[in-house]
């Protein structure tokens, strides 16, 4: 049964991200990604981290993916230029594609990563532990965190900023 | 019967690729910024894997913080964009040599 879910839900990631590099149209691309991030939400389901599918349906379909489609239709992209195989660097895109996930395979069947079943409880799915790590362990990164956004969200604010506006930098 | 471990680390190894794959033959900004953001799931994928396989909590903690720092970065690099589409009047990446040798 996990295994019939593992399956359709990793094929349905991996069509919908060839759709994201293969698609025509941007918006295309971005209703792709969606549904790609629905499938990975579903595969964190799968391993128990019930917090961590929430957040990211959260904040990558509900926010990043709504940005996307907005600044797509802002800069009106549509039937823009289509995908083409253009000669070499296609070319050499596609192998470096294919190597690195020979490589990374290899490394995942030679590196005897243990395929024994999960260990221990569900950690993933108390928010409790989450909570604790948090305000514990990992203070200082959340306050690193904090103050990240903070620069980001000042720096989108003067970035987008039309040059010649009072203030703006020439 | 549920799925291995190694099983996750090839399908993140999967979408990690295609995410690559996208960023060298895609031409437009915005198709390789959702690339991009491609290649940042696919390694959180794998260590949500690593992290219930292992039976510790860190790697859940460390996607905590990549979220995050994906979510600003989604926020700057499309300022960016709007900056530089409003400069030029295109996001087409070949058209953006000015840095060309």
């Amino acid at each position: 049964m996990d295994q019939i879910a593992f399956i359709s839900l990793s094929v349905l990631t991996l069509a919908c991200a060839l759709g994201v590099v293969l698609s025509k149209n941007a918006v295309n691309g971005a209703m792709c990604l969606l549904l790609c991030l629905a499938g990975i939400a579903g595969l964190f389901v799968q391993l128990h981290a019930y917090l961590l599918a929430f957040i990211l349906v959260l904040v990558y379909a509900g926010a990043v993916v709504a940005l996307f489609l907005f600044i797509i239709m802002l800069l009106d992209m549509q039937g823009g230029q289509p995908w083409r195989f253009r000669g070499p660097q296609a070319l050499a895109g596609f192998i470096a594609a294919a190597l690195l996930v020979v490589g990374l395979d290899m490394l995942a069947v030679r590196g005897r990563l243990g395929s024994g079943p999960p260990v221990g409880h569900t950690v993933g799915s108390s928010l409790k532990l989450y909570a604790y790590q948090l305000f514990t362990t990992y203070l200082l990164p959340v306050q690193v965190m904090g103050f990240l956004l903070l620069i980001a969200m000042l720096g989108v604010i003067v970035i987008s900023r039309r040059v010649g506006e009072a203030g703006a930098p020439k | 019967m549920t799925p291995s471990l190694d099983a996750y680390v090839m399908l993140s190894a999967a979408l990690f690729a295609v995410g690559f794959l996208g960023v060298l033959v895609r031409r437009n900004t915005l198709v390789v910024y959702m690339c991009l953001e491609l290649m940042l799931v696919a390694a959180t994928l794998a260590l949500v894997a690593f992290s219930r396989f292992n039976g510790t909590e860190d790697g859940d903690v460390f996607v905590f913080f990549i979220l995050t720092v994906a979510a600003a970065e989604v926020a700057v690099g499309l300022a960016i964009i709007v900056a530089l589409f409003r400069a030029r009047q295109t996001v087409q990446v070949d058209r953006l040599n000015s840095l060309r040798h």
